[in-house]
């Protein structure tokens, strides 16, 4: 950590003295990207890209982590699609990206063109999906049919007979006579986000092979059943809202008769607003996700560059080796006080080796 | 209308006035009349949404620039100081204050209560653990919701964040004085953070200043060059006057060309090709001057083209060469307006968020940068940030954030109007 001094004492140095910053940057103007003193024998500071929902909890852990040993992380916020094509693209200076979902083989495939090798995978830890209503709106319990029937774009005609027919359904009772006879309006993330394909991939594709032929379906030709559960109504029922799930609920607690879509770690800072729906029976938890009893949920990644780019001394692998920490990700860990669910101990166990492993194997500055 | 009556006693008007005309004359003065209601009603409009934007963000943001803090007094014995980790001593140090606090549960609801991040990095910094320990700490962002009223709590418990333990602890404190309100230092001296009561907005001011300094520094030059070139040196007419022609639209075409492609193009050009780093204040001036130049060259080169031309023919005339009329006489002129273009494309840059997305400016950076290659974000991507963030105190935050760049978009401007009017009055004398 002999970087991390020498960078606080520049930044002290510097700190106290507003003047030098103008003078430093006057500097940079004339030479046109010339360092300033200060840069010069300065470390790159860790990069990572990714994800807008693992966002906080890398932001969390840069800041717990450069607050113990000087050494700066930079949380860029570009979306779990976006985190791949850069880091994937060999740019040198991203170390890491986060992801809601897993590394698509095209990315992958992207990543070994680029000589972006070896990629190490890291769980950092579960999410659950939910479905939210206002405080004061009437409690449901859905099943993943019950939700599949409501948002598919087409339903088969029978469970036997998959000949697509536009879905009919106005209404939750009209489902199912138990439920609300509130009109179906569900507000969730837009197509780029990767909550929404670990919603479609779960939750829809779960109520999907309910229908014995959508199942059948699946094994013949996967490639249409995935359409066929993907597609979500057009017809104003299902609103693609946009990534700030803080608007999402300020809607949300406005009009109680609808529903939103987003992940756990919104609805547990906002207990005081929305409500989470059952699932099958099972309300969304800290707890039944963890366990899994609760039906949507997904792991949350991050993948690291190893090998040569990966210098033990840099701090990429400590900032991930700090994320894996029993303090941050662990049961009772700052993260968790966010809204990150653990992992199971073993696999905590697991994920911290595979970085331990990485740094082992890191190569040496260049 | 009192004219009209004056009008109307007059003997003249009966002589040359007809009916006809009168009617005219009526029809003329309503269509005036009407015209002055609908001008004053669209003044009262942006007035009234003005208004209505600025109280909004200004009641939702003002208690942002307070902040409470407590004072506690821990005795760290031997027990807590075997804990395993830093937050579970720094509980076990609370529950001394506290009382009886056992159960997980009860720990994570009392590290609620303060700044635990505060706290836990004041403990461990703390160098003798025998001793009393005097900490004074932030509250934490849900105590400081509370105290500040934005939490009813009159609501059930479970439709509130706060539970009736924590309002209980709380109440101690304060009825021991050891809570106070002061006013929120960190909000501009500390960088971006996690915790709402320790986030501040040095990295994104000093980003930001950055930012529009070399970006003007880049564009003035360039585009009021621009601008006098075009208007008085270029070739007007044949071939060369053509392309002069095809110049310009071009430009007024840039000016219209979404920001968010200067962002792409900084992209590809400054990160991808020249392999400068992301999120760093040198790309993102330079891709603020490539949005600025167009707004300067049109402004400038419309404020040229209202001085008039007798002007310079008059200096030319009297032996003066084309470059001492125009430097002399024509660019003096034109010198306020250019100044005002060159202000609204500060003040642009300053609140532009888009291309700062592409080159990687939407980034949780906790240092304070202190060269244009330091990793920055700027004032418009960190309102951005912060009021996309789940806790309700972020809320607060932004509107607070926002009213930091007007009040540094009020400043820019008023030195703009200030230059502007002390450069007329020189030219008046």
């Amino acid at each position: 950590m002999h970087d991390a001094r020498q960078l606080v004492g520049c930044e002290k140095e510097v700190g106290l003295r507003p003047r030098s910053h103008i003078a430093a940057m006057a500097a940079a103007v004339l030479l046109s990207g010339g360092m300033s003193a200060c840069s010069d024998g300065r470390q790159e500071p860790v990069r990572i890209v990714g994800s807008s929902t693992i966002f906080p909890f890398a932001a969390k852990t840069a800041e717990t982590y450069a607050e113990r040993t000087g050494v700066v992380v930079v949380v860029e916020q570009t979306g779990s699609g976006g985190g791949h094509k850069l880091f994937c693209s060999g740019h040198a200076s991203i170390d890491a990206t986060t992801s809601s979902r897993p590394q698509k083989p095209s990315e992958a495939a992207l990543c070994a063109r680029n000589g972006v090798a070896p990629v190490i995978e890291i769980r950092l830890g579960n999410d659950g999906i939910v479905l939210a209503r206002a405080v004061g709106a009437v409690p449901m319990d859905i099943d993943p049919l019950t939700l599949y029937s409501a948002l598919a774009r087409e339903l088969p005609t029978s469970g036997l007979d998959c000949t697509p027919t536009p879905n009919p359904y106005e209404r939750w009772s009209e489902i199912d006579p138990t439920l609300p006879t509130d009109m179906i309006t569900v507000y969730g993330p837009p197509p780029t986000s990767g909550t929404r394909d670990a919603f479609v991939e779960t939750a829809m594709e779960a109520g999907a092979r309910a229908f014995p032929c959508l199942a059948a379906m699946e094994k013949d030709t996967p490639n249409i059943f995935r359409s066929r559960a993907h597609d979500l109504r057009e017809d104003g029922r299902w609103i693609d809202a946009g990534e700030n799930d803080n608007a999402l609920i300020r809607t949300l607690a406005n009009a109680p008769t609808t529903l939103g879509v987003f992940g756990f770690s919104f609805l547990d800072q906002n207990t005081d607003k929305v409500r989470g729906i059952a699932m099958g029976g099972v309300l969304p938890s800290q707890e039944t996700i963890r366990n899994k009893s609760y039906p949507v949920v997904r792991d949350l990644f991050l993948y690291l560059r190893g090998g040569s780019a990966l210098w033990a001394d840099r701090g990429a692998a400590d900032y991930v080796l700090e994320f894996t920490s029993e303090e941050a990700s662990g049961p009772g860990g700052y993260l968790e006080e966010i809204g990150l669910i653990p992992l199971s101990d073993a696999e905590r166990a697991e994920m911290r080796q595979r970085v331990e492993r990485a740094k082992a194997n890191a190569g040496p500055r260049p | 209308m009192s004219a009209t009556e004056t009008y109307s006693d007059t003997p003249i008007k009966a002589a040359i006035t007809t009916a006809a005309m009168e009617a005219r004359m009526r029809k003329r003065r309503a269509a005036e009349r009407r015209f002055r209601v609908y001008g004053q009603a669209a003044v009262a409009f942006s007035i009234a949404a003005l208004a209505w934007l600025l109280i909004s963000i200004v009641s939702t943001g003002a208690s942002a620039f307070t902040q409470h803090w407590v004072t506690l007094d821990l005795t760290v014995t031997a027990q807590t100081n075997a804990s395993p980790n830093d937050r579970r001593r720094l509980a076990d140090a609370l529950a001394d204050v506290f009382g009886e606090v056992s159960d997980e549960a009860s720990r994570r609801e009392l590290l609620q209560v303060i700044s635990a991040s505060v706290a836990t990095a004041d403990l461990r910094a703390a160098q003798n653990l025998s001793e009393p320990l005097q900490l004074i700490v932030p509250a934490s962002d849900l105590t400081d919701q509370y105290l500040k009223g934005h939490i009813d709590p009159n609501l059930p418990e479970d439709q509130r964040k706060i539970t009736n333990r924590q309002i209980e602890w709380i109440a101690a404190l304060d009825a021991e004085g050891r809570v106070h309100r002061r006013f929120n230092r960190g909000l501009f001296a500390n960088p971006d953070s996690r915790d709402p009561e320790r986030a501040g907005l040095a990295s994104a001011i000093f980003g930001s200043i950055m930012i529009v300094l070399i970006a003007s520094a880049l564009a003035l030059p360039v585009g009021i060059g621009a601008a006098i070139y075009l208007d008085s040196f270029a070739p007007q007419t044949g071939w060369g006057g053509r392309l002069t022609r095809m110049l310009e639209v071009n430009i007024n075409n840039l000016a219209a060309v979404p920001s968010i492609v200067f962002g792409l193009l900084g992209l590809a050009v400054f990160i991808n090709f020249f392999g400068l780093p992301r999120s760093i204040p040198l790309v993102g001036g330079l891709v603020l001057a490539l949005r600025m130049f167009p707004t300067i060259v049109i402004a400038s080169r419309a404020s040229l083209l209202a001085v008039p031309v007798s002007l310079t023919d008059s200096a030319l005339s009297l032996g003066a060469s084309r470059m001492q009329a125009v430097f002399n006489h024509r660019v003096p002129l034109a010198a306020p307006g250019m100044m005002t273009g060159s202000i609204i494309g500060m003040a642009q840059a300053l609140g532009e968020t888009a291309p700062l997305l592409m080159i990687g400016m939407v980034a949780f950076v906790t240092t304070v940068p202190s060269s244009p290659m330091d990793p920055a974000t700027a004032l418009p991507v960190q309102i951005f940030l912060w009021s996309g963030s789940a806790e309700a105190a972020w809320a607060e935050r932004a509107s607070a954030a926002i009213i930091s760049l007007l009040v540094v978009l009020m400043f820019i401007n008023g030195i703009a109007i200030i230059l502007r009017e002390r450069l007329q009055r020189r030219r008046k004398l």
